[in-house]
């Protein structure tokens, strides 16, 4: 009789199934969505990558953070972030939701071999932290001309 | 239902999988914290990639609806490559009591996260009850 008040409607799970199912046959064109440093969806902060022959752009939603405390580093090709997100709560008011992350977090991201780790710009804007890295010359498609 | 949905982000690239609108018609459910005082109610959102120009906060009757779209505009070449957020579009909606205010709604968002108060009819505001005892 309460079911359907509480749990996910049918419907709506086997829908999540066949997402599921669709990520695992279509993974391999996003090379990243099989990596051995993936999390689980939900997992924060949510993270875009895109690519350009010029830039591999990372971004990173993590609203309401003090970007001035992250820990952004880069080894060869794997970028490691760090970070705390502070919430405070409210002793006296009477919570109804609480779904927003807070505390520690970290994700590792392997990035193309082709990045230079000396050219990385991040940059921090409406709770998401953009972390730009410049691809090496090589990487480039080049035009080659017939002589 | 009042639908006035902004779409104001630059779509990267039309005929291949651009880095946010992986599945544009999907919006993606911000996640809340919310909480009760004496003076109201309070919702705090996060939705990252909001900027004040591309929130929509709007009241129809007892509903509160909270829409915002991503800014976020990626090179015109860029490709995805990996995306955990499918969509630039956050919406949810809450119902309000009666005893609420919506007359008097103040919001704030900043660094992503948006923060609306709601209060709560002065005259319905808890009162200390006296017990008299003779």
């Amino acid at each position: 009789m309460f079911g359907s008040a509480y749990s996910e409607s049918p419907l709506l799970a086997q829908f999540r199934r066949l997402e599921e199912e669709l990520d695992e046959v279509f993974g391999s064109a996003t090379p990243w969505t099989g990596g051995i440093r993936s999390l689980p969806p939900g997992a924060f902060p949510a993270i875009n990558v895109g690519a350009t022959d010029e830039h591999v752009t990372v971004y990173l939603f993590a609203p309401g953070i003090d970007a001035s405390k992250l820990d952004i580093s880069i080894q060869q090709n794997v970028l490691t972030v760090k970070g705390e997100r502070e919430i405070s709560r409210d002793e006296e008011a009477t919570y109804y939701r609480q779904e927003r992350f807070g505390g520690e977090f970290r994700r590792v991201i392997s990035l193309p071999d082709d990045v230079d780790p000396e050219r990385v710009e991040a940059s921090y804007r409406d709770g998401v932290v953009q972390i730009s890295v410049r691809r090496r010359e090589a990487a480039k498609p080049r035009q080659i001309s017939i002589r | 239902m009042a639908n006035e949905v902004k779409t104001q982000s630059a779509s990267a690239g039309e005929g291949r999988q651009s880095l946010m609108n992986a599945a544009p018609t999907a919006a993606i459910r911000p996640s809340v914290d919310i909480f009760e005082t004496a003076d109201g109610i309070t919702l705090q959102a996060d939705m990252p990639g909001v900027s004040k120009e591309g929130l929509n906060l709007r009241v129809d009757g007892a509903n509160l609806l909270v829409e915002g779209t991503i800014g976020i505009a990626p090179d015109e070449k860029m490709a995805a490559r990996y995306a955990d957020v499918r969509s630039t579009l956050y919406r949810r909606s809450f119902v309000l009591g009666n005893e609420l205010e919506p007359e008097r709604i103040e919001a704030d968002l900043k660094s992503g996260v948006l923060t609306v108060r709601i209060p709560k009819r002065p005259e319905l505001r808890p009162r200390k009850i006296e017990v008299r005892s003779s």
